[in-house]
């Protein structure tokens, strides 16, 4: 045990948080395929996987920025469009289902990334809270724009409009996006191992990054930005390269969640799903990976658990979320949670404390 | 102006930098705040690995000459250059590129990195590393990672901090701080560095410490050092030129012992003797 604690605090936070998300699969898949797990929860999976990402993609911006971005759900949404319409365009060329669903989580990721690279530019140049304005409205006008967007696909092609069906012009083609009714006839081609494999691939880019000189770059900006000038980084540069990141994961996730269903209206990804995944990161802890992973989980299944309160659901989850917040900002909390788990445990996931939880206490 | 205009009754450049181009020249630079003239006229030359001192009272700019220098603040007049290139309408972060480091007068490290990271964050520029390497740890990553780590690890060494390398920044001692951020700026290669107060908040022996230390930067980096320093002791001992600041203007120029008996100077520190004050 020494000698685990010896070793880099980097390395082993993605030991840590590698193990956590491998041993999950390797309890979780074996159950799902015997049919040992209830279907509510087994319907959970993906999804808790895909938010798992979208909160991993945040703390990215919020946590190793220390940007506060509130829009992250547009670049979900913006990637589970794009992913769905490239899936559906290419359904007759690949038949393979895994490779289909690659390329359209990759064409996701992109699209996701030109949005952050076009929000960013402007952006991240200002100093303040610019971004977190600018992103907000960001989420509402992608979340509208996709409201009246038409897409539709045939031999000759993909068809676009923002009118209405009939203006597509298509003959015999089949609707992918279709208004206000969103995407329909998706086919459902991801799968549990499909959103692990996801969080896999955005645990090895976070943490590489983190532990390279473009992620020391970022998270001199969020300490000590003057400093980080006056060292010869090019803030404007790091800033975009962690914000553009961040977007691509989120693209990526929002295809294997919308994957998951038939259909999905732009209206899933508004305001409160980037305060949703926001608030999976606050309370994971901003800067720390493990924390973030455990908090999505415990938190998206919290709702679930309280079905049982029925009306009361929402209420008892906002105190329970107070309550958390409150004892984990608690130093006497902190101290008795460190002498009972052991330092490993208290220890091991935070990376870096961020400024503001010191403050609170 | 990109010719280099000589001042030789300002030059206090050392002897031994003569047959050299000065590393950093300012001309007449000056910078305004709304109405209010912070700097003015400000022209100094500083030799290639010449150690100089800036010095005035409180409030006289002297910290705002570092922050022209540095282009934190964009000057309002003159022009600054360095090793002969001028650094106008350059950010700050090229403006490192160029060749000044600097510290601050308050300390700002990146106080919840480890030691050996601060001093990492300063090797940025030099770390051949690309982001695709940085994001899959794949091709130069590890060596560059490797070559990184010993060029830090030779710098802690150099200010007897290789023991600390890993604990956290912000739980040094203060005079630990202060090394650690000359190291950081040393570690951006830089032909000049600017230090802010280096000496503040020290005592006795850790600023002889210190000043020894200056010695060794300019010995073994071969670069030239302008710092402010309100410790006379320091400042007499080891700057090769003193340029004093009073009011945004520089009052006086020359080696310590011109300085030190220079009336203006005296004037501007301890205040102008009244008329009556001979015969009280």
């Amino acid at each position: 045990m020494r000698k685990f604690k010896s070793i880099n605090k980097f390395t082993r936070t993605g030991i840590i948080s590698y193990l956590l998300v491998i041993l999950g699969f390797a309890i979780i898949f074996p159950l799902q395929q015997l049919g040992l797990i209830n279907h509510s929860l087994s319907g959970q999976l993906v999804p808790i996987c895909t938010y798992i990402v979208m909160a991993l993609s945040l703390n990215l911006t919020v946590g190793f920025l220390g940007e506060l971005s509130l829009g992250h759900a547009g670049f979900v949404s913006v990637g589970a469009f794009s992913g769905v319409i490239a899936a559906a365009g290419l359904q007759d060329k690949i038949a393979f289902e895994p490779l289909r669903l690659l390329i359209a989580v990759i064409i996701g990721g992109i699209c996701a990334g030109i949005v952050g690279l076009i929000i960013g530019v402007p952006v991240l140049r200002l100093r303040g809270d610019y971004l977190a304005i600018v992103t907000l409205a960001f989420g509402e006008i992608i979340k509208n724009i996709i409201n009246c967007l038409y897409v539709g696909v045939d031999k000759s092609g993909l068809h676009i409009s923002m009118n209405d069906v009939k203006s597509l012009g298509m003959e015999n083609g089949k609707i992918i996006l279709n208004g206000p009714q969103g995407a329909v006839g998706i086919d459902q081609i991801s799968s549990f191992t499909a959103g692990v494999i996801l969080i896999l691939f955005a645990l090895f880019i976070i943490l590489n990054l983190v532990n390279s000189k473009s992620g020391r770059a970022v998270m001199a900006i969020r300490d000590n930005r003057i400093a980080a000038e006056s060292v010869g980084i090019n803030i404007s540069k790091y800033k975009l390269i962690a914000f553009i990141t961040s977007s691509v994961l989120a693209g990526m996730a929002g295809v294997v969640y919308a994957m998951n269903y038939s259909t999905i209206v732009a209206k899933k990804f508004d305001f409160n799903t980037s305060i949703l995944i926001l608030v999976f990161v606050v309370l994971g802890g901003m800067g720390n990976i493990v924390g973030t992973i455990i908090a999505t989980v415990v938190l998206y299944m919290l709702p679930e658990l309280l079905r049982e309160f029925s009306d009361f659901r929402m209420l008892i989850y906002a105190v329970i979320l107070i309550v958390v917040m409150l004892l984990t900002n608690n130093e006497k909390v902190k101290l008795i949670l460190s002498n009972t788990t052991g330092k490993l445990l208290s220890k091991s996931g935070k990376i870096i404390k961020w400024k503001g939880s010191a403050d609170n206490g | 102006m990109d010719k280099m205009v000589p001042y030789p009754s300002n030059s206090i450049v050392p002897e031994r930098d003569l047959d050299k181009k000065p590393i950093l020249e300012t001309h007449h630079l000056g910078v305004d705040f709304g109405g209010l003239t912070a700097v003015d006229d400000f022209s100094i030359t500083v030799g290639r690995t010449e150690i100089s001192g800036l010095i005035g009272p409180n409030g006289a700019g002297k910290t705002t000459v570092f922050n022209l220098l540095t282009n934190v603040y964009q000057p309002t007049r003159g022009d600054i250059m360095l090793d002969g290139m001028t650094t106008a309408r350059k950010t700050c972060f090229q403006v490192n590129k160029m060749g000044i480091a600097r510290t601050f007068q308050n300390i700002r490290l990146f106080s919840n990195m480890s030691v050996l990271d601060n001093v990492k964050i300063g090797l940025h520029n030099s770390i051949n590393q690309n982001l695709f390497s940085a994001m899959t740890h794949l091709f130069n990553y590890g060596k560059s990672e490797k070559a990184a780590r010993d060029e830090a690890m030779s710098l802690l060494e150099f200010f007897d901090m290789q023991d600390v390398a890993d604990s956290e920044a912000g739980s040094l001692p203060y005079g630990a701080q202060r090394r650690l951020e000359i190291a950081r700026a040393l570690a951006t290669h830089p032909k000049i560095i600017l230090l802010d107060e280096p000496a503040a908040g020290m005592n006795p022996s850790e600023t002889s410490e210190l000043m020894e230390n200056i010695r060794r930067i300019r010995d073994n980096f071969g670069i030239a050092v302008l710092l402010i320093e309100h410790d006379m002791k320091l400042v007499m001992n080891i700057c090769e030129g003193i340029c004093v600041l009073d009011h945004g203007k520089v009052i006086a120029k020359g080696s310590p012992d011109e300085i030190k008996s220079n009336p203006k100077v005296i004037e501007a520190y301890l205040g102008k003797k009244k008329e009556g004050d001979a015969n009280a």
